[in-house]
């Protein structure tokens, strides 16, 4: 690759300043030195592609959440890419428990402590915790 | 107190770390130096390790292998450390900073603040240097950022101790000594002649250049296999995995050209020279792998790039590294 052909494709995922991507590549008498871009649309593609499932996973679970068959929990849970053995890990609770507090009864009977440790594990506020 | 580190960004982060660090201690390495002399260059698919329901793919070698084999070879002595005491762990850290040593450590991006929100997924295997500690404030040289960033103190244990796959547990290395003099060409020597094993010589069909033909083999049914869109979520993976920050472009490829760009300077073997321009087209067409890929990333149904043409397009690539690898495993005997 040519210093002139890196590609400086920027759909917002790095910023200038900040963190862009080093590459290698070559000028016109071959030498290699590193070049700085702020992305490429095939990897930013990719990486759109990874999060719009991410996005869609947690979509089907809001409808859910919205018919009264999940908690917000689970919402949350999937947006933060935790999953309950993940979240078993960091908050402490039994894997058994968390599958007992994505039923939207047993999380609305939550103490402020306990919805805390989720909250901190998934850094969100516990006001967003309980919504959707 | 905060070390007077010279900061400098790299594509990946241990090398990063391991440059930096080298640096501190009087010996000044370029990135692609210590990717080659660690022998980082490699490809290695492992469809029964899964990471977020998708095969595991690499185009370096393990997290930790750069910094250990750079490090040996070099005749430079470190040390590390891994704990289960949260409370240990810092103090350990605050003790070595107030010796004026930067320490090496092993953390998971999930929680880290400055990272990009974007690339914050459950990866627990990046390296960051903290260069000193100030007000409670510790201060980070993370390679793959332009500037030092910092983190209080909870926010580094959080990240320290990062769950789920391959934990970091507090994992920390520093370097102790370094001998007064280095052998360089021994070091680089050493390392191709590592780097050719690897990608030729492992038994298992799953690493190197049969690595690279095993996949091509599985890739040419991926879509009738596992249906066009998980297909192309696992072709989405593949792509992140060859560009995605840390690989300078190409899988590494690119890096490991100006290596041997470099080691022929050093080892004054033009032969070598010619081999690097070799390896620059084969990441050249890496990089049309992936631009043809993602055609299939965009829409659904028929795949724009078909899953045979892609897997053809590896099959040559393999061809073109084995030949390479095996030239240079000759030039080095």
């Amino acid at each position: 690759m040519n210093i002139q052909d890196v590609p400086q494709d920027n759909a917002g995922f790095l910023k200038e300043g900040k963190v862009r991507d080093v590459c290698y590549a070559v000028d016109d008498e071959g030498n290699y030195s590193q070049v700085l871009s702020v992305g490429w649309t095939p990897k930013n593609e990719a990486i759109k592609q990874a999060w719009d499932q991410v996005n869609s996973k947690a979509e089907k679970i809001r409808q859910k959440v919205i018919n009264g068959k999940l908690s917000p929990l689970a919402y949350h849970m999937e947006k933060g890419l935790m999953n309950i053995a993940l979240l078993s890990q960091y908050t402490g609770f039994s894997r058994w428990t968390i599958r007992r507090h994505l039923k939207p009864l047993r999380f609305k009977k939550l103490s402020s402590a306990d919805l805390e440790k989720y909250a901190e594990a998934l850094t969100i506020s516990i006001e967003t915790l309980k919504t959707i | 107190m905060i070390l007077d580190f010279s900061h400098k960004m790299s594509a990946h982060c241990e090398n990063g770390t391991t440059v930096n660090m080298l640096k501190f201690h009087g010996i000044k390495l370029t990135e692609p130096l210590v990717f080659g002399i660690a022998s980082g260059c490699f490809f290695s698919y492992m469809p029964f390790i899964k990471v977020n329901d998708l095969p595991v793919i690499s185009f370096r070698n393990w997290p930790g292998v750069i910094f250990n084999r750079a490090t040996s070879k070099l005749g430079v002595s470190v040390e590390r450390m891994k704990f289960s005491s949260i409370d240990k762990s810092m103090v350990k850290l605050d003790e070595l900073i107030d010796n004026g040593i930067p320490a090496g450590l092993l953390v998971g991006v999930y929680y880290l603040t400055y990272f990009p929100p974007e690339y914050r997924f459950h990866f627990n295997a990046h390296n960051l240097v903290v260069i000193g500690k100030e007000n409670g404030q510790y201060y980070i040289s993370d390679p793959v950022m332009e500037n030092i960033e910092t983190l209080t103190e909870k926010e580094l244990q959080r990240v320290r101790f990062a769950k789920g796959t391959y934990p970091p547990k507090g994992r920390m290395y520093w370097i102790k000594n370094v001998p007064e003099k280095i052998n360089l060409e021994l070091a680089i020597c050493k390392g191709i002649k590592k780097n050719c094993d690897d990608m030729l010589r492992i038994p298992i069909p799953l690493f190197g250049i049969k690595g690279i033909r095993y996949m091509a083999s599985r890739l040419k049914s991926w879509d009738t296999r596992y249906g066009e869109h998980k297909a192309s979520l696992r072709l989405g993976q593949f792509i992140r995995m060859l560009e995605e920050i840390g690989t300078g472009g190409a899988g590494f490829r690119f890096m490991y050209a100006a290596f041997l760009q470099e080691a022929a300077g050093i080892l004054n073997i033009p032969a070598m020279k010619e081999l690097s321009e070799d390896m620059t087209k084969i990441g050249d067409s890496w990089r049309n792998f992936a631009s043809m890929g993602a055609k299939n990333l965009r829409n659904r149904g028929v795949p724009a790039t078909p899953y045979r043409d892609l897997s053809q397009l590896l099959l040559d690539i393999a061809g073109r590294e084995e030949k390479l690898f095996r030239q240079l495993d000759n030039i080095i005997k």
